[in-house]
Formats: structure tokens, C-alpha cells, sequence
């Protein structure tokens, strides 16, 4: 018996197509994914996330506890409601999830999982913590959590939910986070665009999902929310990273911080080691010239012969043509022409740097 | 349950044959075919002229989802393909089953198309599907 969020109603009277995900039933799309697509860009649409996991620790710990855990550094986060996007790694640097920490006060952090890897995350976690003093882990299954996303987004949100909302969110900045009253709304997202992700208890959630549909905000399923990300350049876990690759292999050096040097959070050494080897393979943009559409797993043959692997690829409804990205070793350069095996044909792309689109807009040099 | 018409003839495959009155014989995909594929994005074609044996893989249509073949339901000449779905071919999701055509075919055998599945055994496939 899958698990089920507080709108899973709202979304079957909304023609829902569901599916499985993760362990959840989940609105896969609501009649057209590209539609959905096209609203998230254009407009304003919005997405039941209550799937992922949020986790509140609280303690005088916390913050010397996330210096272990994780591979971004936790003091980049100085001012109340900042976020800061992460991997947590196991030994050998390979990724255990990522997750997004919001620093709320001193003894108080919230983190955003994902689903499927909730209980995994949570044994890790609780079982590092049982090493430190003043680490208190409270899952938060009495929440839930609304996405709205697109141009529109936030001020369609402040339309639905009022003027505290909006006196709240007036100043937010992107990847601020603020509480007011009973939600918790940050300006962060999974599409490229801007918008809040509004988490809340979970018997306010169907309430507030109506007054956004009320105010013109479309309801958008897991099918856009995977072509969104991907044109948006956003890694998938257990897609694009998972425990075999480093976030160094996955496009995610960035959200490694290196300094200070003594910091020793787990994987770290591994990491070194990567790095002073040599770095083999990565991740790197891929539009296709043809049309069909890019897949995971399919085979990219690079200059040369190099072998490389699709990791998730889509049909893209903004750019009209098919985009992947794909792990290839890292002599391939942007710019750079190859083919990639699909049904039994060799069809040419071509290796761009992503984000594929941000704002609406291409990021994509003509071809 | 989604729209089978009665006056046309189904295949296993999810494949629609419509007897036009000249006896060539249209063929699309059922709107429970594209209920479960989704946003169409690409449709190939077959040439016309191309001779088709029964069974044979002779167009693909792919959406956002996933890509899928589409297989001559009766052996013949394809004699017209449905070149609007080209620039538009979210038509197959739209009218599957009149503006969402593939192509026509000229059947060798005028009864092929008796042998296949009427309405109501088709119904029973996407039931078993379901």
C-alpha cells in the first residue's frame, strides 16, 4: 500500500493520472505534461512535494554536527532563513542524497530530502548524530509542502494566501527562506524559475492548494517537474549522482567546499583523492539534432570513440527538441559533436553546457 | 474507459483500421494508446509507396514518455500519409481517431482487415491492460 499526501483526494478529483513514486501515489500529470510544462514557464503552476522528506534538528549541536555530515559548508549559512544546497556523501564520496538545509536560528536547521532515500537518509543521520551531543531529529510527517513555480508564481501565491504572506515574502530573496504564522515559504524550486516552496501542516494543505488554484496557479504533475529540472540543468537523484558517483562526477563540484582545509566532513578524503588523481568522468549537456527523443541509458560515442551513458534525457517543451544530460569522460569539450545510439540508429548531438533554460528563456547557442 | 468507435476494426497492438470507401484502409492509434504514451512530440512516417507486410514495423510514434512502434495491421502499398502531424503532433492525443491518422494503406488481400479484432473484443484487450 503506497503512501498518500493530503491532497492525493484533491488530485483524483482533478483527473490525475497517479503513479507510483518513490513509495508514494503521486499525480504524474492532470491531462497534458507539456501543457503543465508551458505553464510553469509562462506562468504560474504548482506541485504536491509533500513526498519528500522534511527533517527539523534542533539542538546547540546542529551546526558542528552539518560540518561532519555534509559536503557544503554549513557556515556559509549566517543569516536566519538562508538555504544552502548540499550532497551528503558515505565514505568513498559517492552521494548519499542531496538535500537543501534551511538555517532557521542557531539550534534550529530544517532539511528537504528525497523521498525515496527518507529512510536511508535517516538511518545515516541518526546514526552519525548518536556520536555528537545536542542533536535533536524530528522528522516532520505533520507537514507538507506546496511548490509553486513560474514567473507568476510568487505574486499569484500572495494573491491566494494574503497580505501576512505577502508582507512576509515582500523581501525574500532567492534561496531565503521566512515562517509566518503557520508556513514556512522559501524561495527555492526544481524548475529554473522563480516561486516559493511553501510547507505547511498537513490539514491546511488541501485548503491552500485550492486557494491557488482559485488564483490561477495550474496544477502540475511529476512528468513537467522532471522536464522542468532537466532544462533547467537540476540534478536527479539516483538518476544523475547516486552512492557509485561523486559529486565531483556529477556537475556538483560547486557544492563542494573545500575551505577551511581542517573541516573533515565524510568523504572528504576520498574526495582528495579524486581530485589529486584525476577526475575521470563527468557531466555534461546534450541537445539532440534529430527528432526523437534522448533517454536514459542510452549510449553516447564521443570524438575519438569515447564511450559515455545518458544519465536522464527528455523531450524539452520549451526548446522543441530533445536534451540530456549524459556522464562522458572528460576530455570531451562543449562545442564538441557525437552520436547517440537510439533504437538501433546513430543520431548526432552536440555537447552544450547546461542550464538548457533558465527564466523562460534558451541558454543554448545556435546550432 | 476511454472511446472505442464501432465502425472500426482494432489490433492487439493498439493499432485502429478504418475500410474507406475506395477500399483503401486508414490506420491511427487508439485513444487508449495515446492515454498511455502521453504528449506526442514526433511521429515518423512511412514513405509513400512502400510495400508493408502484415505485422511490420512501418511508423513510430514517441512522446515525451516513451517512443513506440507502430506495426501495418493488413500487408499493402502505403498510399498517403498524414503529413500535418509533422508540425503537430500532440493532433494524435487531441482526435485520435479522425485528425490523428497515420497513413493509408492499399490492403493486398480487400479482407485482411475482417480477421482483426471488432470493438467489442478490443475492449477486452485495454480491459486486460487496465
Amino acid at each position: 500500500m503506497n503512501k498518500k499526501t493530503p491532497l492525493f483526494k484533491l488530485h483524483e478529483q482533478t483527473g490525475a493520472k497517479i503513479v507510483t513514486f518513490g513509495g508514494w501515489d503521486m499525480p504524474l500529470h492532470y491531462g497534458s505534461q507539456v501543457e503543465e510544462h508551458h505553464a510553469v514557464r509562462r506562468d504560474a503552476g504548482m506541485f504536491d512535494v509533500s513526498h519528500m522528506a522534511r527533517v527539523d534538528l534542533r539542538g546547540n549541536g546542529v551546526r558542528q554536527f552539518f560540518r561532519r555530515l555534509v559536503a557544503n559548508d554549513v557556515d556559509k549559512l549566517t543569516v536566519s532563513g538562508k538555504a544552502l544546497y548540499t550532497c551528503m556523501l558515505n565514505a568513498h564520496g559517492g552521494v548519499i542524497d542531496d538535500l537543501i538545509i534551511y538555517f532557521v536560528r542557531d539550534d534550529w536547521f530544517r532539511i528537504v530530502v528525497n523521498a525515496a532515500t527518507r529512510d536511508k537518509d535517516l538511518a545515516w543521520i541518526e546514526d552519525h548524530a548518536q556520536q555528537v551531543q545536542g542533536v535533536d531529529i524530528e522528522p516532520r510527517s505533520d507537514l507538507a509542502m506546496i511548490a509553486v513555480q513560474g514567473p507568476n508564481g510568487r505574486d499569484k501565491t500572495c494573491v491566494a494566501l494574503g497580505d501576512a504572506v505577502k508582507e512576509a515574502s515582500a523581501n525574500l530573496k532567492p534561496f531565503f527562506a521566512v515562517e509566518t504564522n503557520d508556513y514556512f515559504i522559501a524561495r527555492t524550486g526544481y524548475t529554473g524559475e522563480d516561486g516559493f516552496e511553501i510547507i505547511l501542516p498537513n490539514d491546511q494543505a488541501p485548503y491552500v492548494w485550492r486557494a491557488l488554484q482559485r488564483a490561477g496557479v495550474a496544477p502540475c504533475g511529476l512528468a513537467a517537474r522532471d522536464t522542468l529540472r532537466l532544462e533547467a540543468g537540476m540534478n536527479l537523484y539516483g538518476t544523475d549522482m547516486d552512492e557509485n558517483t561523486t559529486p565531483l562526477e556529477s556537475g556538483l563540484a560547486w557544492t563542494v567546499a573545500w575551505e577551511p582545509k581542517d573541516r573533515d566532513f565524510v568523504g572528504r578524503k576520498a574526495l582528495e583523492r579524486q581530485r589529486a588523481q584525476g577526475v575521470a568522468r563527468k557531466l555534461i549537456g546534450l541537445v539532440l539534432l534529430d527528432k526523437r527523443v534522448l533517454r536514459s541509458h542510452q549510449r553516447v560515442t564521443c570524438a575519438g570513440g569515447q564511450q559515455g551513458e545518458i544519465t536522464s534525457g527528455t523531450f524539452s517543451p520549451t526548446l522543441g527538441c530533445a536534451i540530456a544530460m549524459a556522464r562522458v569522460p572528460v576530455a570531451v569539450q562543449t562545442g564538441d559533436s557525437c552520436q547517440v545510439e537510439i533504437r538501433g540508429k546513430q543520431l548526432d548531438a552536440k555537447v552544450v553546457k547546461y542550464p538548457f533554460v533558465r527564466h523562460g528563456k534558451s541558454c543554448l547557442p545556435d546550432l | 474507459m476511454s472511446e472505442i468507435p464501432e465502425d472500426l476494426r482494432y489490433t492487439n497492438t493498439h493499432e485502429w483500421l478504418r475500410i474507406m470507401e475506395d477500399g483503401h484502409i486508414e490506420v491511427g492509434i487508439t485513444e487508449h494508446a495515446q492515454e498511455m504514451m502521453g504528449d506526442m512530440v514526433f511521429v515518423e512516417l512511412p514513405e509513400v509507396g512502400t510495400n508493408v507486410s502484415t505485422g511490420e514495423e512501418c511508423a513510430v510514434v514517441e512522446s515525451v514518455k516513451a517512443a513506440s512502434d507502430v506495426y501495418a495491421p493488413v500487408g499493402g502499398e502505403i498510399v498517403e500519409v498524414n503529413s500535418e502531424l509533422a508540425d503537430a503532433p500532440e493532433t494524435i492525443n487531441q482526435d485520435p481517431y479522425y485528425r490523428g491518422w497515420l497513413f493509408r494503406l492499399r490492403p493486398v488481400d480487400q479482407s485482411a482487415a475482417d480477421n482483426l479484432l471488432d470493438p467489442a473484443a478490443y475492449e477486452q484487450v485495454v480491459a486486460s491492460e487496465s
